[in-house]
């Protein structure tokens, strides 16, 4: 069957507290963590974006399998934070693993959710016969406006999926999706920071779809809740994604070790693909995962997945939970230094 | 930097794509079309080789005063790094505290944003090094009984 033939996953070095970004806007700092479920969120370096995640995760994609450029001839990225508006993130990344040139590339965007309509591209693509490895690529360096809401939560990291058909650690047993045009986030042309709808973000966007989705994908696959091991949602926040999981049905031991937003915060495009490395790190033969993405605009796509054998046999040494335990804390003077919040009064 | 300059340099920089000499057994970094210690013997015996991207700090230092473009980095440490398989190179070492690398730390490659042809121009991408453990920071005294006035 087709499916996942290796995974990456990349968290950046750094992170910054909950507290330290409230005490700069004079805000209650465990009020909001508390309320948000978000204690620390990624930092990328001044020298780390879009590129240099995608590429780090799907080269630990590669080694995991032992996997050459030659393998690959599809590569799909999906993001809203892509360095460039013209020229894609995904050449890039097909030259770093010496895939190029005998592949398709191209980036994708549906706000968070456009690494995982890369996976199903892929998996058309596999399904098809028309490639033999595809890698769908979910990253993100998003950011919020500083004093808005989305500071607290808006991080950086990302994950790559191989799809494939040979030597499948997960099988993808069936995708679904459901999209509707609801503007409840979005950032135009040339603007900095997005703008989103405040509580319209909740019941008729996230809700809804990731809802509706999950019960769609359930009944594709003829499951119920308990028969499956893991959840793994989007997550904007630390309480949305407990809420939905747990209104589909879900109890904390099948979504808790998905749940990474409330120690790296919000990554966008990458939270799914992080959750759902974190899951395949400790994963066994057998094992059933559920995940749903969702992405502003608006739509979730929902996959049902089994754990092969063929997991025991790739290096699973590298963990999300080591990348995590290894952030080291800055303060809010280094964020705004890294994230390019400073006006150095330089004209480039 | 022009883009066609470092678009030829691509292989190299995101890669760490180097020669070996099939004559005298030797790595070379950046790419050599001959071994310069037989000449042109060596001629034909060069193969394209990818290094490991590891290695040890042969030497280093923190960079104060920092170079345009690498104003968001300072204090940042410049190394000068002999790879496993013998070349040196010198790169930045990042995501550590500068004054903590030392000579004889081992390193592993990693990729970042070198750079950029101003605000609008083309990005740079390509290697730069991290330490593979990361030390402890020993606690300095800075009082001013320790400064030379």
């Amino acid at each position: 069957m087709n499916g996942i033939v290796s995974y990456g996953a990349y968290v950046p070095g750094y992170k910054i507290e909950t507290g330290e970004i409230a005490s700069v806007w004079g805000a209650d700092g465990s009020a909001w963590a508390k309320n948000l479920n978000v204690y620390s969120k990624s930092v990328p370096g001044p020298d780390e974006d879009v590129i240099t995640i995608a590429v780090e995760a799907t080269r630990q994609a590669m080694k995991r399998a032992k996997l050459t450029g030659d393998d690959i001839e599809a590569i799909y990225t999906g993001s809203e934070s892509h360095p460039y508006a013209v020229k894609p993130t995904s050449t890039i990344v097909a030259e770093a693993i010496r895939a190029t040139p005998n592949l398709t590339a191209a980036d994708f965007e549906f706000a968070c959710k456009a690494g995982t309509a890369a996976i199903q591209t892929c998996l058309g693509m596999v399904g098809h016969k028309q490639i033999k490895n595809g890698i769908a690529i979910g990253v993100d360096t998003s950011q919020g406006a500083p004093g808005d809401a989305l500071e607290y939560s808006a991080s950086a990291g990302g994950g790559a999926l191989i799809i494939g058909r040979e030597k499948v650690i997960a099988n993808i047993n069936h995708t679904t999706s459901y999209t509707t045009d609801t503007p409840d986030f979005w950032r135009r042309e040339g603007q900095k920071y997005p703008r989103h709808g405040g509580r319209f973000t909740g019941k008729p966007a996230f809700f809804k779809h990731v809802m509706n989705c999950g019960v769609l994908i359930m009944e594709k696959a003829g499951t119920k809740p308990e028969d499956y091991d893991y959840i793994v949602t989007h997550q904007p926040n630390g309480k949305f994604p407990i809420r939905a999981a747990k209104s589909l049905g879900f109890t904390q031991e099948q979504f808790e070790t998905g749940l990474l937003t409330p120690k790296i915060g919000n990554t966008y495009s990458g939270a799914v693909f992080l959750g759902l490395s974190a899951i395949l790190d400790i994963a066994k033969p057998g094992d059933r995962i559920l995940a749903v993405a969702y992405g502003s605009g608006a739509g979730s796509d929902g996959f049902d997945i089994t754990v092969t054998d063929e997991i025991m046999d790739i290096d699973r040494s590298e963990t999300v939970e080591s990348m995590i335990s290894r952030m080291e804390i800055v303060n809010y003077a280094t964020y705004a230094k890294f994230r390019g919040k400073l006006n150095m009064g330089v004209t480039k | 930097m022009s883009v066609p300059r470092f678009w030829r340099e691509l292989d190299t920089r995101y890669n760490l794509i180097g020669s070996y000499c099939k004559l005298t057994k030797k790595y070379h970094f950046p790419k050599r079309s001959f071994d310069p210690d037989v000449g042109r013997e060596s001629i034909g015996t060069m193969e394209d080789y990818q290094f490991k991207g590891t290695g040890e700090i042969i030497n280093c230092t923190v960079v104060h005063q920092a170079q345009t473009g690498y104003e968001m980095f300072g204090p940042y440490c410049m190394a000068i790094i002999k790879l496993d398989e013998g070349p040196k190179l010198t790169s930045q070492i990042v995501d550590c505290e500068p004054k903590t690398v030392k000579p004889g730390m081992k390193v592993k490659s990693v990729f970042r944003k070198l750079g950029e042809d101003s605000e609008s121009g083309i990005l740079h991408y390509g290697t730069k090094f991290i330490l593979k453990e990361i030390p402890q920071i020993e606690d300095e005294d800075e009082s001013l009984s320790n400064i030379e006035l």
